[in-house]
This record gives structure tokens, C-alpha cells and sequence, in this order.
């Protein structure tokens, strides 16, 4: 118990603290330069609920998270299950997967940004000369709101895929070689194999992958900050950015704190989620 | 034997396709780093140009981004060193507390590490400026960041102790160690690989962070990595794209390598403490 209690005082002081202190902000007037403000009950956060531009950003968290969830557990299950096999060159390809999730996000997100560039996209450029877009009137990445959207989503996908399929991979080597072969014994081969035997043992491990995956893309801010900012128009305005601007640029803390609180209950499924999963795995 | 050519080509056409679509921004990058400035809006030399290493130098000797780099490092070495000192002797007595309540507490502190610092940041901005007088200073950084890096450290090490063997200690302790002697003697030397794990994964937590950084931080000289790149290299809308190319694949490579390496080791800790 000795050697718990820095931890335990360390997190307390740290997450406890600033966590009670949050919802103290959401029910206060409180601006920049003050810890204090006026009571005012749940004013802010009626307030925001009627906010055409919160309730927007509501929707596009919403989007923004299972849409890029969505495309990641396709595409992390398949390489994961591709990568299980041993074959040459897998370490250089490893390696290729992993660029995304290796480097800070911040950075690679001002990349896109250069990818995205009205003038000189390469995205662009690639479809230009596979004929699919015209040259004169070449795609604004980030400056229309649908395709600023799917941009962000895009970005997101991408640096999410390397951390589930590393999880998934996981997932699927934990499955005892005895199982493998008393499938094969009883005559189960692929796509069958695949559904009866190998999924729901991997199952557990691989949906605690994915409930990590849209905590951090819910509650992320980096990749709808850099590359539109909420912007065009708050198109792909989410919870995090409008709290930001809200709470940093325009000062109004209160309303910040109120903003960044309806992140909780998505937490709270996923809390539950996990620990539900994580029993169910430890019997597997 | 025509099953494992299948597998094998299975596995090709799988991974080949996504691990170029997924590695083609960083070779992007690469090649606009190289370009001269004047070349990188032509779209006649989108191929052909003549490289050059101009923007590499314009970044070390130009910027401060040798001074962000200082700075991140600084920030991750303190970090790690707090974070191993108070997650180290955590870890373990979790690994060896048995029964539900130990099992209990690490999951509850596991879970912390989800609370984001999109939620924490504007209560802390305040407590940063008002309380703590660190506004602007590497030292509010610091002092925040193990909030994340200590349950993520503690859930890691968790998986580590948890494969070693309590024989081994048992056998130390036969032999005259004090509990704490062998923990420092027999359990901490076996369990280097993992340690070395977590500082790893540590420092590129560190590295990573963003949203507390470009709260608190507000002077150029002060600025880490991630916050100095996307706001000192862009002056008013001129962008030195080659430049910011280059400010993006120096950290991103090594810490690819260094990703690469410790992978497995990665996963056993981070599956190991929950399904073991």
C-alpha cells in the first residue's frame, strides 16, 4: 500500500482535482484571469444546448469518430490478419504501418496540410492524371465543408490503423495453436473458421482496441485544430475545438468547461465497456 | 504446400497496398523537403527537380527548432525520470497484490490515462497561471505531464512484473535479501527490458503532447516540438514548406525505429496487464 500512495496522491492532485474543478467552472460565469465567477446553475450548459454551432459540433464528433473508427477496424483487421503469417520483407512493411502512429501527430498533421494545399495538392495531382477530377476545377480539401469533413476523418483514420492492428495482431496471436488445429481437425477452414472459432476469441482484446481508439478520437483535438480549425463555416467544428475557442481564445472559461464536460458521458460508456471486456478476456 | 504460397500471397496483397498508402505521406514529405523553395507550388516538377539540402539548413540555423528539440527532450527526460520514480514501486505492488482489490486499483487508475486533457486543460490553465505561477515555464509542462504518463507507466510495468516469476523473489528472500533487497537486486535487473519499454513510450507521449503544451507555453523560446513547428515556422500565410517537411520527418524517423524495435515488448506489457 506504501508504494501505491504517491501514485495514487500524484493522479488525485492531478486528474481528481482539475476534473471537480471543471464542473465547478461549468456552473460559474468564470473568464479568463479568474478562477472564480458568479453561480449561475446550469446556465451555461442550456445555453450551449441551444446553440446551433454546438450542437453542430455535437454531430460532428459524431461523426468525426465512427465514421474513422468505422474505416480503422476494417482495415486494421485485415492487415492484422495478414500480418500474423510469416513472410520476407514483413519487418520493412511493419515498419511502414507503424510511421503513422510513431510520429507526433501535431507534426504529421501540418503535412496534410501541405497534401491539402489548394494549389499544389498531390492528392489532386494523383487524380488529375488518373482523369477522375477536372484540372480547372480542382477539389478544395479543406476549404468546403463536405470535403473537409471526410479530410479530417481521412487524417484521423490514417494514424489510428497502426494502433489497432499492433492490438489486433494481439489479439490474434493469444489464440493457442491447439485451438487452431482442433478447428482444422473438425473440418473448419477459412471464412468459417474465421467466424466461429478465431473472432470471438479474439473479440475481447480487439473491442478494447476499439473503445481506446474512440476515446482518443472523441476527445482528440489536434487533428480538426490544425487542419481547419472548426472551419469552414464551423462545418467541422467538434467538441474540443469549440471548447478552445470558447474557453482559451474568447476567454469565456465557464462555457469552455461546460463544452469539454459532454465529453463524459461518451467516457463513461467506454469505461464501462472496457472493464466488461477486459473480465471477459481474462476467462478466455 | 500450395496452402502457405496462398497465405504468402494472401498476406502481399493485403499488407503491400496499405503499408504504401499508409508510408506515402512520409515519402511526400521527403521529397518536398528536398525541393528548392521557388519549386514546390510547379506543378511541371512535381518529379523532376534539382534537391537540395537548403531547407535543412534554413531549419537549424534560422529557427529555433534545434531549441524546441532541446526543449521537448528536457521536458521528456524530466518526465520519465518523475514517472519512473513513482510508477516503478506502484506497478509492482499491483502485479503482486492478489485478489480483487488489486485488481480493482489498477484497473481504476488504468482508467485516468482516458481522462482526456481536452476535459483537464482549462481547469489546469488557471491553476498553471493563478496557483502554481508557472505560466509560460518548461516546469508547468512538467509538472502536468505525469498525470498521463504515470497510470499509462504503472498499467505497462503492471504486465511486466506480473510475467516474472514470484519463486524468484522467494528464493532471494530464502537467501537473506530484505523484501526491498530483492526487489532492487532480483526483480528491477530482470525486468530492464520492460523499463526500458516505458521510458520509450514515455518520452514519445511526452514528445507527442499538444494541447497542454500550446496552453501554457506561449513564448517562442519556450515552445516544444510540436507546438513551435506549427506556429513559429508559419509567418502571417507564408509557409516554407520544404522547411516544415523537414521539421516533421526528423523526429518522426527515429522514433519510428525506435517504435519498431520495442514493439513486442509493448504489447506484452499493455495486453499483460489486463488478460493475465
Amino acid at each position: 500500500m506504501l508504494l501505491i500512495s504517491p501514485a495514487v496522491l500524484f493522479i488525485g492532485v492531478l486528474v481528481g482535482i482539475p476534473l471537480v474543478l471543471a464542473v465547478y467552472l461549468s456552473l460559474t460565469d468564470a473568464t479568463a484571469g479568474s478562477l472564480t465567477g458568479k453561480w449561475v446553475g446550469l446556465s451555461n450548459f442550456t445555453q450551449q444546448i441551444h446553440d446551433p454551432i454546438f450542437r453542430g459540433a455535437l454531430w460532428h464528433t459524431f461523426l468525426f469518430t465512427v465514421i474513422s473508427q468505422a474505416v480503422v477496424i476494417v482495415v486494421a483487421g485485415l492487415l492484422a490478419h495478414a500480418l500474423v503469417r510469416s513472410f520476407r520483407g514483413r519487418w520493412l512493411l511493419r515498419f511502414f504501418i507503424l510511421l503513422p502512429w510513431a510520429a507526433p501527430v501535431a507534426l504529421t498533421a501540418i503535412g496534410f496540410l501541405w497534401f491539402y494545399d489548394p494549389q499544389a495538392s498531390i492528392f489532386t495531382w494523383f487524380l488529375v492524371h488518373l482523369h477522375l477530377v477536372s484540372k480547372l476545377n480542382p477539389p478544395n480539401w479543406l476549404g468546403t465543408p463536405n470535403a473537409a469533413m471526410s479530410s479530417i476523418i481521412t487524417v484521423q483514420a490514417w494514424r489510428t490503423i497502426p494502433f489497432a492492428t499492433v492490438i489486433f495482431l494481439a489479439g490474434i496471436s493469444s489464440i493457442p495453436q491447439e485451438v487452431d488445429d482442433a478447428a482444422a481437425i473438425d473440418g473448419a477452414t477459412g471464412l468459417r473458421k474465421f467466424w466461429y472459432v478465431s473472432l470471438p476469441l479474439q473479440l475481447p482484446i480487439a473491442i478494447v482496441a476499439v473503445l481506446f481508439g474512440i476515446v482518443f478520437t472523441a476527445t482528440d483535438m489536434v487533428v480538426p485544430y490544425i487542419l481547419t480549425n472548426g472551419g469552414p463555416f464551423n462545418s467541422t467544428q467538434v467538441l474540443t475545438t469549440w471548447a478552445f475557442q470558447t474557453g482559451i481564445n474568447a476567454g469565456n472559461v465557464g462555457q469552455g468547461a461546460a463544452i469539454a464536460l459532454f465529453m463524459l458521458p461518451v467516457l463513461a460508456v467506454v469505461v464501462v465497456g472496457m472493464l466488461f471486456f477486459a473480465r471477459r478476456a481474462e476467462v478466455t | 504446400m500450395t496452402g502457405t504460397w496462398r497465405h504468402k500471397a494472401f498476406a502481399y496483397a493485403v499488407v503491400v497496398p496499405f503499408a504504401v498508402l499508409l508510408a506515402f505521406p512520409f515519402f511526400w514529405m521527403a521529397v518536398t523537403s528536398l525541393k528548392p523553395e521557388y519549386q514546390v507550388y510547379d506543378p511541371t516538377k512535381v518529379w523532376s527537380f534539382h534537391p537540395t539540402l537548403a531547407s535543412y539548413g534554413y531549419l537549424f540555423h534560422h529557427t529555433g527548432y534545434l531549441r524546441w528539440i532541446r526543449n521537448s527532450c528536457l521536458v521528456g527526460f524530466a518526465v520519465v525520470l518523475i514517472t519512473l520514480a513513482v510508477s516503478m514501486p506502484a506497478g509492482y505492488a499491483l502485479a503482486r497484490l492478489s485478489g480483487r482489490v488489486g485488481r480493482s486499483l489498477g484497473v481504476g487508475i488504468f482508467l485516468t490515462y482516458l481522462v482526456p486533457p481536452t476535459l483537464l486543460f482549462l481547469p489546469l490553465s488557471r491553476v498553471v497561471a493563478q496557483y502554481l505561477h508557472l505560466s509560460d515555464r518548461l516546469w508547468a509542462l512538467i509538472v502536468i505531464y505525469p498525470s498521463f504518463t504515470i497510470p499509462f507507466a504503472i498499467w505497462l510495468l503492471m504486465g511486466f512484473f506480473k510475467s516474472i516469476p514470484q519463486e524468484l523473489e522467494d528464493a532471494a528472500l530464502i537467501d537473506g535479501c530484505s523484501r526491498l533487497g530483492a526487489l532492487v537486486r532480483v526483480v528491477f535487473p530482470i525486468s530492464v527490458p520492460g523499463i526500458l519499454t516505458v521510458v520509450i513510450f514515455t518520452f514519445s507521449l511526452v514528445v507527442n503532447e499538444f494541447v497542454y503544451a500550446i496552453t501554457f507555453i506561449s513564448s517562442s523560446t519556450n515552445r516544444t516540438l510540436t507546438v513551435g513547428v506549427p506556429t513559429d515556422l508559419i509567418r502571417g500565410d507564408l509557409f516554407n514548406w520544404p522547411g516544415i517537411m523537414a521539421a516533421i520527418l526528423i523526429p518522426s524517423i527515429p522514433l519510428a525505429l525506435v517504435y519498431n524495435a520495442f514493439l513486442n515488448r509493448f504489447i506484452a506489457g499493455f495486453t499483460g496487464g489486463a488478460f493475465r
